[in-house]
């Protein structure tokens, strides 16, 4: 093989001066939305809570979807079931709320155990189907469990709210009532699961597996002749997707104290905005989900009061951008500006290419 | 030593023999060339040599070793490399990224490790000023060249092309016949699926004819090519 010992190595980096740029934002930002309880109203900070759950369950979607190729429509099924296992580990076996959080974590994945085994002999429009109906299932099957409330549902018992970790501390320092501390707590959680999932899964796409994760949606069967794990990346994706989906859902419902069947595993409120979201936003970047929320939680403000013509408008809006923008807002911004402000490309230079 | 041994492998879809009975052993370092009519079942043969589907019955063995019903990841570790014969590139990663994950996973070794050579692999291929496209925008060409390179990228002990030369210009031909000829001069040992005969045979120092799934010769090119009934099947020349 031929090598010139004079030219320079070659170099591989993935940092642009945008990236660096929005990395020092990044942190300056998450700093400020920590200090947010200070100084704004508790309706700010609900909304600031609906906006970082949907972008947790957006960017997990995205990692299933638009990395991992797997385009699922039963993420509602790891909602249900993390809000459910948390709901059952307060009730049933008298855990503070907080960290029975984990336990929605760990029945997700649990479940997408035997989820996975079934939907992963299915392929594309079959698989999504196939999501669909184990969420149905699942739903069908916890409205026939009773101690939690069967198919209307159950709240949180009074005690457990009231109690919860940190809340006193929280309301003596904000001197505010036991509901809205509550508030701030779960705001503060929802803030460092959103940082932690979008930091985690930029370190994952920079990563080996990242790469193979890559390579496995774009030609499963190449990916296997190059010695990827096709298969093991698929079970890592999907059951790491169900675990963060089912955290950000028993989050959600500490945040509501109530619970039932059918809002838990609403296919519209956790699947089909969060398609809409990453759709919109762009899918196969971690920025996308991130102008997605930030459009959809604009759309859904303004359109509030007008029934079911705010789901039509949202179903148009998403056409219309599939067909105009099919990379989503972010594509069309990253086609006219070339900015990145989470890269992941591994960019050749030095050697050859600069003589 | 042989490096790669078939013994009585049998593939079949449905009711279709698409691999029958096929026998024959490579020694170590030595470039066999496949030719055979379009549906003989040659890139079907490669498949089965590298796992990527596995057979009905007989053996095969890699390094002494039964790979028979080894997965094609293994079968990559172990050493086996390959093209296809429609390109399959990873179209949303750069030509760079497709040799890196080759390497990074065929080799198991970290990216600053492989990096190096996989940028060594894009010169020896003339794909280096396309190294940071995504490769969903390559020419049938460069498709073709990031085939090679990224089967070469896994670092093989043998190397599986299939039809690597289809559709080049002649100048093209030349020095992709270059390039192998250097890969198979470090010891790599080749099989090589071609149409472009005279390609094949400029690099190949034996012959394989392949026709409805059977071995119907191998031996030396001009002893294969000179058979009658050879010319009959393959070139369609009555005798």
């Amino acid at each position: 093989m031929r090598t010139d010992t004079h030219t320079p190595p070659f170099v591989v980096s993935t940092h642009t001066r945008a990236s660096q740029i929005a990395a020092v934002l990044a942190v300056a930002l998450v700093a400020v939305l920590i200090f947010l309880p200070f100084f704004a109203g508790r309706g700010l900070i609900q909304d600031m809570f609906f906006i970082l759950t949907m972008l947790v369950l957006a960017q997990f979607w995205n990692l299933l979807a638009g990395y991992g190729g797997m385009v699922s429509i039963g993420q509602q099924a790891f909602v249900g079931m993390g809000a459910y296992a948390m709901f059952g580990g307060v009730i049933l076996a008298g855990m503070d709320p907080i960290p029975a959080i984990l336990l929605g974590g760990l029945a997700a994945v649990i479940v997408a155990i035997p989820t996975a085994f079934f939907a992963f002999r299915l392929q594309g429009p079959y698989f999504a189907i196939g999501t669909w109906v184990i969420a149905e299932v699942m739903r069908l099957s916890m409205a026939q469990v009773k101690a939690l409330g069967g198919g209307t549902g159950t709240s949180l018992p009074r005690s457990a709210t009231r109690e919860m970790w940190a809340t006193d501390w929280i309301a003596t320092v904000f001197d505010v009532r036991n509901s809205a501390a509550r508030d701030i707590l779960t705001y503060w959680l929802a803030l460092a699961l959103a940082a932690a999932t979008i930091a985690a899964i930029y370190a994952l796409l920079r990563s080996k597996p990242g790469l193979a994760l890559s390579a496995v949606r774009d030609n499963p069967e190449a990916a296997k002749s190059v010695g990827v794990d096709a298969g093991r990346m698929k079970w890592f994706v999907f059951l790491t997707s169900a675990f963060g989906t089912g955290l950000a859902g028993a989050l959600i419902y500490v945040q509501k104290a109530r619970i039932s069947p059918d809002a838990a595993f609403s296919v519209t409120d956790w699947t089909a905005y969060v398609l809409f979201i990453v759709i919109i936003g762009g899918i196969g970047t971690i920025e996308g989900p991130i102008i997605g929320v930030i459009v959809f939680f604009l759309l859904q403000s303004l359109l509030a009061d007008y029934g079911s013509w705010y789901l039509f408008t949202l179903g148009i809006i998403g056409i219309v951008v599939m067909l105009v923008a099919p990379r989503g807002l972010w594509g069309l911004i990253t086609d006219k500006t070339g900015i990145q402000l989470f890269p992941v490309r591994r960019r050749l230079s030095g050697g050859a290419l600069d003589t | 030593m042989p490096i790669l041994e078939l013994k009585n492998v049998s593939k079949s879809f449905g009711q279709l023999k698409v691999t029958d009975d096929v026998s024959f052993s490579v020694p170590e370092g030595q470039a066999l060339g496949i030719i055979g009519p379009n549906g003989a079942g040659k890139s079907t043969l490669f498949n089965l040599i590298t796992g990527n589907i596995l057979s009905d019955a007989g053996s095969i063995a890699f390094q002494d070793r039964d790979v028979t019903r080894v997965p094609a990841m293994q079968r990559c570790f172990a050493g086996v490399g390959r093209s296809f014969q429609i390109p399959q590139p990873f179209d949303n990663l750069t030509v760079f990224e497709n040799l890196l994950v080759a390497a990074m996973h065929g080799r198991n070794q970290s990216q600053k490790e492989v990096q190096q050579a996989c940028a060594q692999i894009l010169e020896q291929t003339e794909l280096l000023p396309v190294a940071n496209k995504p490769a969903a925008g390559l020419s049938l060409l460069q498709r073709k060249r990031l085939e090679m390179a990224r089967a070469l990228a896994t670092d093989p002990k043998l190397l599986l092309l299939d039809e690597i030369a289809g559709g080049l210009t002649d100048a093209e031909c030349v020095a992709l016949i270059d390039t192998i000829k250097s890969v198979h001069a470090r010891g790599v040992t080749i099989i090589w699926i071609e149409h472009v005969l005279h390609a094949l045979t400029s690099v190949v120092e034996r012959l394989l004819v392949l026709d409805f799934g059977k071995v119907i010769g191998i031996g030396a090119p001009d002893e294969i090519m000179n058979r009658q009934d050879v010319r009959e099947i393959y070139l369609g020349i009555e005798v």
